[in-house]
């Protein structure tokens, strides 16, 4: 065999496997969903015809969209930055700076929930929300003498955010915590003995240390939150009215739950576009190519 | 520049004792240098000095003042570690100029301070680069710039020439010393190599298992030295310790006996400590066998089976004068006496061949 058919071989051998199953899972879904946005299929899977009608109620006759895109925004941004990369980076420090023992136990507290069943969680905390005087927070509020809370229709966008935030905490938290315990320990040493204090260290040598570390968690759960809806579904169903509906959730609305799944597939064509200038931007934002180092092990 | 205390420091992680309770009093401006094998706790004790650990127990004190309860931040000590440590995001003048950046010292000021200190250690060239863009002989001279920068009242070096080839260890001990002489600034040193600690300091602190073994100066410990640990780990080639036993002021080693030098009682065991360099070839009494020769350059080091026990002998000269299996007769000059039982060096002189 020479050696440039072994380079091919070896090429289809090592790619091989990863790109069918990015076609299967990826690509094939794509081409099928836009195949199926410009059609006028519904529940009973009928095609009468092509049409680019779906596209254009995108944009301009669905009413309810601009709502929908808000709500998307908000969710997205206030719990990535309030939680998903903010108070999971809280954690990190706070946890590492703490004895092993301790550090570890408050890390297992914010893991639990990620490691309950989504029904179960989401059951939690429509208990903890309930407005009854029964939900836990309304007993908590009743014992200070105030009269009960009902946030799901008050502040329901806060109880969605809180809800994603306290799970989704837990990844960064993880991937924080283990960068920064990689950083050299005489890198803090030597920022302690040149003078500075505990926020100081953490602003000059933990935050530029564990950059990539940051770009990645942001970049990924941005795109995760975009999609995700089981909680709000199981949770607030998107209500009261559409006030917690986002954009992935509106989608499975369309689709499954009116059955109209050409509008349905046309909106999600929509996500699909936007993760994927997410990604471009957030790839030039964060030079995430510096992430993917060139290979450590060479296949010839 | 300050002088430093310690008064009984001690320090335990847990369950281990990293350090058994010190005293030690370093003088304004000195040079020591703490010398001892891998984890006898060199470490420890400069970064107890530092403040980046905290004593279990004892008092450190500069310039006479408590300092126990100061944080690392505001101790004014300048500190090199081992694997430098420099902040990888930073250029080398960002690196120099971090503890200035600390302390708000206004930036032309500043970049003033780092270009002469740049100048002082010779990166002036290299300001703009990332550490990862430097040799290791480099990247050493930036850890001493950020250490010195600040005009630190203390200077700690951690094994800071452990990582460096040789030639580039030579050059780097004569521009240390130079430095610390031109700054005047109090210096520890701490180094697992005798060479280093020998060329570089006033005073030299032996430690073993987190004790100090022995205070003073090269030649002290070398002539003199406290202990067997001491006397063995000073001076290369090793010393030669041959164990013998003591009775009726006589002192017996191997198929030999020698008439004690000194008065008072001796222990029943006791070790002879004859340095290599100390044995002449060709004189003496003591008869052998070469077993072995080494040529190490303008000298050979010769492995002798003699009456007394196996010693290891240097010759000057670049051209071997012996071969193995060579008949010779040798003697000494002068030896040190240990008690086998604690270790410790005993006040007499050692027995010599007459
Ligand atoms: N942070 C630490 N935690 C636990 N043990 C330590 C720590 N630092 C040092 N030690 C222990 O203390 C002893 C002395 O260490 P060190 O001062 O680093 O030695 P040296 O610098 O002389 O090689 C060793 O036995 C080491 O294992
Ligand atoms: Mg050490």
């Amino acid at each position: 065999m020479t050696a440039a058919t072994r380079s091919r071989l070896d090429r289809l051998v090592f790619l091989g496997p990863a790109t069918a199953l990015l076609m299967l899972f990826y690509v094939l879904p794509v081409i099928v969903d836009v195949a199926i946005a410009f059609t006028d299929m519904g529940r009973n899977l009928e095609v009468t015809r092509v049409t680019t009608e779906n596209v254009a109620r995108i944009f301009g006759g669905d009413r309810r969209l601009a709502q929908v895109l808000t709500n998307t925004l908000v969710y997205v941004v206030c719990t990535l930055t309030l939680f998903n990369v903010g108070y999971a980076l809280l954690l990190a420090l706070t946890t590492t700076a703490l004895p092993d023992r301790a550090g570890a136990f408050f890390r297992s507290v914010w893991l639990l929930p990620r490691m309950s069943p989504s029904v179960v969680y989401a059951l939690l905390w429509t208990w903890v929300v309930a407005p009854t005087e029964y939900g836990l927070l309304n007993q908590i509020v009743a014992g200070i003498g105030m009269p009960p809370l009902d946030l799901k229709s008050d502040a329901p966008m806060l109880v969605v955010v809180l809800a994603n935030g306290f799970i989704g905490a837990s990844f960064g938290m993880i991937i924080f915590t283990s960068a920064i315990r990689s950083i050299p320990q005489h890198l803090f040493y030597a920022a302690r003995a040149d003078g500075a204090n505990g926020l100081q260290i953490v602003r000059h040598v933990t935050l530029p240390q564990i950059r990539w570390h940051l770009s990645f968690v942001t970049l990924y759960q941005a795109l995760s939150l975009l999609v995700s809806f089981e909680y709000i579904w199981l949770i607030t169903d998107g209500g009261p009215f559409y006030d917690t509906t986002v954009w992935a959730l509106y989608v499975y609305q369309r689709a499954f739950t009116s059955g109209q799944y050409a509008y349905g597939a046309a909106l999600a064509l929509v996500l699909v576009a936007a993760g994927i200038v997410a990604a471009l931007v957030l790839w030039r934002f964060f030079d995430m190519r510096a992430l993917l180092q060139r290979p450590r092990i060479e296949v010839s | 520049m300050a002088t430093v205390e310690l008064d009984k420091v001690e320090k335990r992680f847990g369950e281990v004792v990293a350090l058994e309770p010190v005293d030690l009093a370093i003088r304004s401006g000195e040079f020591l240098a703490i010398l001892g094998p891998s984890g006898c706790g060199k470490s420890t004790t400069l970064f107890l000095l530092a403040g980046i650990y905290a004593p279990s127990a004892g008092e450190i004190r500069f310039d006479g003042v408590r300092i126990n309860e100061i944080e690392a931040k505001d101790r004014n000590v300048g500190i090199v570690f081992q694997s430098y440590a420099l902040y990888p995001h930073m250029t080398v003048a960002q690196n120099i100029g971090f503890p200035l950046r600390l302390k708000r010292v206004p930036i032309d000021e500043s970049k003033r301070r780092v270009e002469a200190i740049a100048r002082l250690v010779r990166v002036e060239e290299l300001l703009d680069r990332k550490p990862a863009q430097l040799s290791g002989g480099q990247q050493q001279r930036v850890a001493l710039a950020r250490a010195l920068v600040k005009e630190p009242q203390l200077l700690l070096l951690d094994e800071p020439l452990s990582n460096l080839d040789a030639g580039l260890r030579l050059a780097m001990r004569g521009e240390i010393r130079r430095l610390q002489r031109e700054l005047g600034v109090t210096t520890v040193l701490v180094t697992h190599d005798q060479i280093e600690a020998v060329t570089m300091a006033d005073r030299i602190v032996c430690m073993s298992k987190g004790r100090i073994e022995q205070i003073g100066t090269a030649d002290d410990l070398y002539a003199r030295p406290a202990s067997l640990f001491v006397a063995s780990f000073l001076g290369s080639p090793p010393i030669n310790l041959v164990e013998g036993t003591a009775e009726d002021g006589a002192v017996r080693l191997g198929e030999r006996s020698f008439a004690a030098n000194g008065s008072g009682p001796l222990p029943q065991r006791v070790v002879v400590g004859i340095r290599p360099e100390a044995i002449r070839l060709g004189e003496g009494p003591i008869r052998g066998r070469i077993l072995d020769g080494e040529p190490h350059g303008r000298e050979w080091i010769w492995l002798v089976e003699s009456e007394v026990g196996a010693l290891r002998v240097v010759e000057p000269g670049a051209a071997p004068r012996h071969r193995a299996g060579e008949q010779v007769v040798l003697g000494w000059s002068e030896s040190l006496l240990f008690d086998a039982a604690d270790e410790r060096r005993l006040q007499m002189p050692g027995p010599v061949p007459s």
